[in-house]
């Protein structure tokens, strides 16, 4: 089996806060794979080290065989980041235009794409208004349709639902587990929504910069004699409810 | 091509915004024009009260302008006393100036037309027996411009460098602050692009507008503004843009050291406004060695000496090249200092 990303005991500090201790995460390739864990718990560290915006202090992390940052990799990784980045001057079309113009795709693929991606997150429509003019959850939505415009391996996306309304998300989670099922893409996401942990193929649990307990939803709520994902969560923090 | 892509982007911005398009094309020429109106309404023709001094000179000064009258003596009260702005007295084969200065540009006028007239009238009657003498104190800084000359126009190369170098800088150092802030410079930096593209991709995109702001401003001052020019108009333009790619490079890095718009207008009265005391506004050679060797690390100094040079004194290109050579050494620092200013968001 292939494992497009590797983590090996990587730690990160900001300052002199451990932000990440130790950790190490292997991802098999067409896999969903979640990351919870509570607010400030480093999920988000993680994810950029994996990117390669971020250089660990100690341990190795590598994504499609190669040490991150790797210019060659980073054509494969659609990145989605936890706040929108987005100009707001330009209409969503040249959003999307420009950070497509940035990965290497021939141009009628690259409008392929981006008819695909704004399709997906249902903003075809929409595509010609300014980005100023959209709501949170369509900045969202545009960030998502970013994140895969280049038709990358690997998908890494920091929480990506959030502000999205439920028939949307389902749509969206619907079309992630296409990805994954007939494109063996692998997706790294992290969610605060329950269900939507769920549906992931693993599960790890951050909590205060070490992963303490990782494995597939059934089997943590097994460990946890738990009815659901939500008191997985409290118990595996120590709270009991 | 991704450096296209990044290019295109800046201008798309750009264009949709009208506020900043304005601040950078109208600003500089509103400016300058108010500085031109200040400085000619200073222009009132200067009043010399003469002791005893050679008829060839009157005429030279009363040719120049200057309201020639002949008074008793040279003392300072007579000066008060008969509202002059400056008494000569030629005395011992010597001129010596007494000056109001309660006005020091009006001052600075009439000694310098003053010092222009002595040179003048001595060169076609050597043999004048009251002729002036070689008085040493006869500055041959004033050679250049003519009777017309003003203030302004000895300040104005000093300014169009000025504001080609504060707006770009400005507007370049928010643009780049603006996208830190919003994590679009972060989200660019997770594309395979180079940091070596977004720089060149930064310098061209905004180079752009420097450019067209340079040729604008410079052809107003010359054009409409009627500032002198004596040297070439492509050397003005080159030594502006090199002015403008230091700025676009200087702003580009300084918004690596600010958090927010309002930290980033806080380097304007650090690094921006000592430049202009050391653009020549101020003699440079009279100041302090320290000072002296401060101004040599400000990019504007060599750009306002160039353009002094070329614009008043019509200096060659070979004559400020030592200038050309110091702004390109500028630009070059920065930008390599940018490119590793860019390792913050990707060590590649
Ligand atoms: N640039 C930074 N400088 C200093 N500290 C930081 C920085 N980025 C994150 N931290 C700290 O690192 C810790 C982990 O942050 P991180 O963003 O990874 O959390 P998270 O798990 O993603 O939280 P959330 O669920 O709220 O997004 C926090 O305590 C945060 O204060
Ligand atoms: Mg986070």
């Amino acid at each position: 089996m292939d494992l497009p990303v590797k983590v090996d005991g990587v730690s990160k500090k900001y300052g002199k806060k451990v932000v990440l201790n130790q950790v190490s995460v292997t991802i098999q390739q067409g896999q969903i794979y979640g990351l919870i864990g509570p607010s400030g718990a480093g999920k988000t560290t993680l994810v950029k080290l994996l990117v390669g915006m971020d250089i660990a202090d100690a341990g190795t992390v590598q994504v499609l065989n190669q040490q991150m940052p790797n210019l060659e990799v980073l054509q494969e990784i659609g990145y989605m980041a936890q706040s929108d980045a987005l100009y707001a001057e330009l209409t969503a079309e040249e959003n999307l235009k420009f950070f497509a113009s940035l990965f290497k795709l021939k141009k009628a693929e690259q409008r392929e794409r981006i008819a695909y991606a704004a399709d997906l997150v249902k903003l075809t429509p929409e595509l010609s208004k300014k980005v100023s003019a959209y709501s949170g959850g369509m900045k969202r939505r545009l960030s998502l349709a970013i994140a895969l415009v280049q038709n990358p391996k690997v998908l890494i996306l920091d929480e990506p639902t959030v502000g999205i309304d439920p028939a949307l998300r389902l749509t969206i989670w619907n079309e992630l587990l296409r990805l994954k099922e007939q494109e063996g893409k692998t997706i790294i996401v992290t969610t605060h929504v329950m269900d939507e942990a769920e549906r992931c193929d693993t599960l790890a649990m951050v909590r205060e910069g070490q992963i303490i307990t990782s494995g597939t939803p059934q089997e943590l709520m097994e460990r946890f004699h738990a009815r659901n994902l939500e008191e997985v969560f409290l118990r595996a923090g120590g709270e009991q409810p | 091509m991704r450096t296209g892509a990044l290019i295109k982007r800046i201008c798309q911005q750009m264009l949709r915004d009208k506020r900043t398009l304005a601040l950078l094309f109208v600003a500089p020429l509103l400016v300058l024009t108010l500085m031109y109106f200040l400085f000619a309404s200073n222009a009132v023709a200067p009043t010399l009260g003469v002791v005893n001094v050679n008829p060839t000179l009157v005429q030279v000064l009363e040719k120049a302008n200057v309201n020639v009258r002949a008074v008793p003596d040279a003392t300072k009260e007579r000066v008060v006393q008969e509202q002059l702005d400056g008494v000569l007295q030629s005395h011992d084969q010597k001129l010596e100036l007494t000056l109001e200065n309660s006005d020091p540009s009006k001052a600075k006028l009439l000694q310098m037309l003053v010092n222009q007239a002595a040179v003048a009238a001595q060169l076609p009657s050597k043999s004048n027996p009251t002729g002036v003498a070689q008085a040493p104190s006869i500055a041959t800084d004033y050679v250049y411009g003519n009777s017309e000359t003003s203030f302004f126009d000895v300040l104005s190369p000093v300014l169009v460098g000025f504001f080609v170098f504060f707006f770009v800088f400005l507007i370049s150092g928010i643009g780049l602050l603006r996208e830190r802030t919003t994590g679009t410079l972060e989200r660019i930096m997770s594309t395979p692009i180079r940091r070596g593209e977004v720089i060149t991709g930064y310098l061209a995109g905004y180079g752009i507008f420097a450019i067209i702001q340079t040729v604008i401003v410079v052809l107003y001052a010359i054009n409409v503004l009627d500032m002198t020019l004596v040297g070439s108009i492509w050397h003005v333009l080159l030594i502006n843009l090199l002015l403008a790619l230091v700025a676009l490079s200087l702003g580009i890095l300084l918004s690596t050291f600010a958090a927010s718009e309002f930290q980033m207008v806080q380097f304007i009265p650090v690094v921006v406004i000592p430049q202009i005391f050391f653009a020549g506004i101020f003699p440079i050679e009279g100041m302090a060695t320290w000072l002296q060797a401060l101004s040599k690390i400000m990019p504007l100094y060599y750009g306002a000496d160039a353009l002094k040079g070329i614009m008043y004194q019509g200096a060659t290109f070979r004559e400020v090249s030592g200038d050309i050579v110091a702004l390109v050494v500028f630009a070059a620092v920065f930008i390599v200092l940018n490119t590793f200013a860019l390792k913050k968001y990707r060590r590649l």
